[in-house]
């Protein structure tokens, strides 16, 4: 991994931070799709790195968002569950031929079977860790099934809207 | 021992996963303790900064309703004032200051806001450098909107009536019984009223007010009107409904109130071993 590319990965973290925190987290369709398009920021870091970095990266993201949401542990919690399922999972997608060098894991170069393969079941993942903590305590009702897919359909969609637009071919960003 | 260290280091991944989690939990464990002071959230120094900035900017788009709705506060207020201020012609007999004076009033602007979770927060742009203490009671002119939780030296954290563990001593206006608002965590427009025995008649459109029972509000702030009245599964208990007379979504200037006799009622209280009938 060069230089460069740490340090546009970097710029991309803060990216996906500021506008979790400050554009995301007012907006919530009809009261139960939440968007968390932060998780996207440890799902694209590059195939090569390791389990620990992306660990404590997701631990730091975590706790950033957790602040600002008042959520305290939710969020590090299901982020952190993610990032370390995240590697094993990408073994476990290894597509015949195995994974070119230095490519992310996004969806102008590996496609949209792979990459929805790839993180369709780890967002749901987070989100249902997600709301069960945030239900917690509370007489859990149906509307958490509805809230959970609700927020995954809705960070889904945008993922892949900003991986198209925003993302070029076999480059970082 | 070298075994031992090597089947460590091949699991080291799955370690600080534990770990991590592990800190997860416990902040999550810990945020609702009485003395959870400033710790990791949203009235941080830092934190509070950037979100006081973010307000700054947003607004200007609500200027509008924010003066809509202190123009009417102000109204209201000097329609009072009319009503108290003495005439010329009829004595005037003053109040001796410790009956007179028991609420203190704040104003403060909220800087950030949550309203779809199960444990809302909100955080004020104002903390104990200006006055700001643990216990007030925050309301709007639309009524009650939560309790603080917290506070740093500029800024504060309010749990909201967003949240399911926040009760608040209300009473039905017109008939003077007293319950509990507790939110259920469904809607962010409507709560359930707790502890209405089953004789009590009452009636849709009846308002809920604050009970003044618990040192945290004064009597008689709304919290809003009753929308459903089951009978429910509780056999000793009514199941109400009922619509938040505040609007949690149009959130901006609040007020802030503190009973200044707050400490002497706790002592005494505490000396007579009551608890507090305010069920926090």
């Amino acid at each position: 991994m060069t230089g460069s590319n740490v340090v546009k990965l970097g710029i991309a973290f803060l990216m996906y931070f500021m506008v979790q925190v400050f554009v995301l987290k007012d907006l919530v369709l009809f009261g139960d799709a939440f968007c968390f398009l932060y998780v996207y920021a440890i799902l694209l870091m590059p195939i090569e790195v390791r389990s620990t970095p992306i660990m404590l990266l997701a631990f730091v993201m975590g706790i950033l968002i957790d602040v600002f949401y008042d959520t305290p542990g939710m969020h590090t919690g299901s982020i952190v569950l993610l990032a370390f399922l995240r590697n094993p999972w990408i073994k476990v997608n290894t597509p015949r031929g195995g994974y070119d060098e230095n490519v992310p894991p996004i969806l102008p170069n590996m496609g949209l079977a792979w990459s929805t393969a790839y993180t369709f079941p780890l967002v749901l993942l987070h989100h249902a860790c997600f709301f069960y903590l945030d239900f917690l305590g509370t007489s859990v009702s149906p509307s958490i099934v509805i809230r959970i897919l609700g927020s995954v359909l809705f960070t889904f969609v945008m993922g892949n809207v900003v991986q198209l637009l925003l993302y070029t071919k076999k480059k970082g960003i | 021992m070298q075994r031992i260290l090597l089947f460590v280091y091949s699991i080291r991944a799955f370690l600080l996963f534990v770990g991590l989690e592990l800190v997860a939990a416990w902040m999550l464990l810990n945020y609702n303790s009485r003395q959870g002071a400033v710790f990791l959230n949203s009235s941080g120094q830092f934190t509070g900064s950037i979100l006081n900035t973010k307000d700054s900017f947003l607004e200007y788009f609500y200027l509008g309703s924010t003066n809509e709705a202190l123009s009417e506060k102000n109204a209201r207020l000097l329609k009072r004032l009319e009503n108290l201020s003495p005439l010329g012609d009829t004595t005037f007999f003053e109040l001796d200051s410790g009956f007179a004076h028991t609420f203190d009033f704040w104003s403060a602007k909220v800087i950030n806001n949550s309203l779809h979770l199960h444990q809302n927060y909100l955080t004020l742009n104002k903390g104990k450098k200006q006055g700001i203490k643990v216990g007030m009671g925050v309301f709007n002119e639309q009524g009650v909107i939560g309790r603080v939780t917290g506070v740093s030296t500029n800024f504060a954290t309010v749990i909201s009536l967003l949240h399911t563990d926040l009760l608040v001593s209300s009473k039905i206006k017109h008939s003077g019984v007293i319950a509990s608002t507790r939110w259920d965590g469904v809607d962010s427009k409507r709560a359930k009223l707790l502890y209405v025995p089953r004789h009590v008649e009452v009636e849709v459109g009846d308002t809920v007010v604050t009970s003044g029972f618990n040192a945290t509000f004064p009597e008689g702030i709304h919290i809003g009107v009753i929308d459903a009245v089951n009978e429910g599964e509780e056999t000793n208990y009514l199941d109400i409904g009922l619509e938040f007379s505040t609007d949690f979504s149009k959130l901006s200037y609040v007020y802030l109130v503190e009973n200044s006799m707050r400490a002497e009622l706790d002592t005494l209280t505490s000396k007579t071993n009551l608890l507090p009938n305010d069920g926090q």
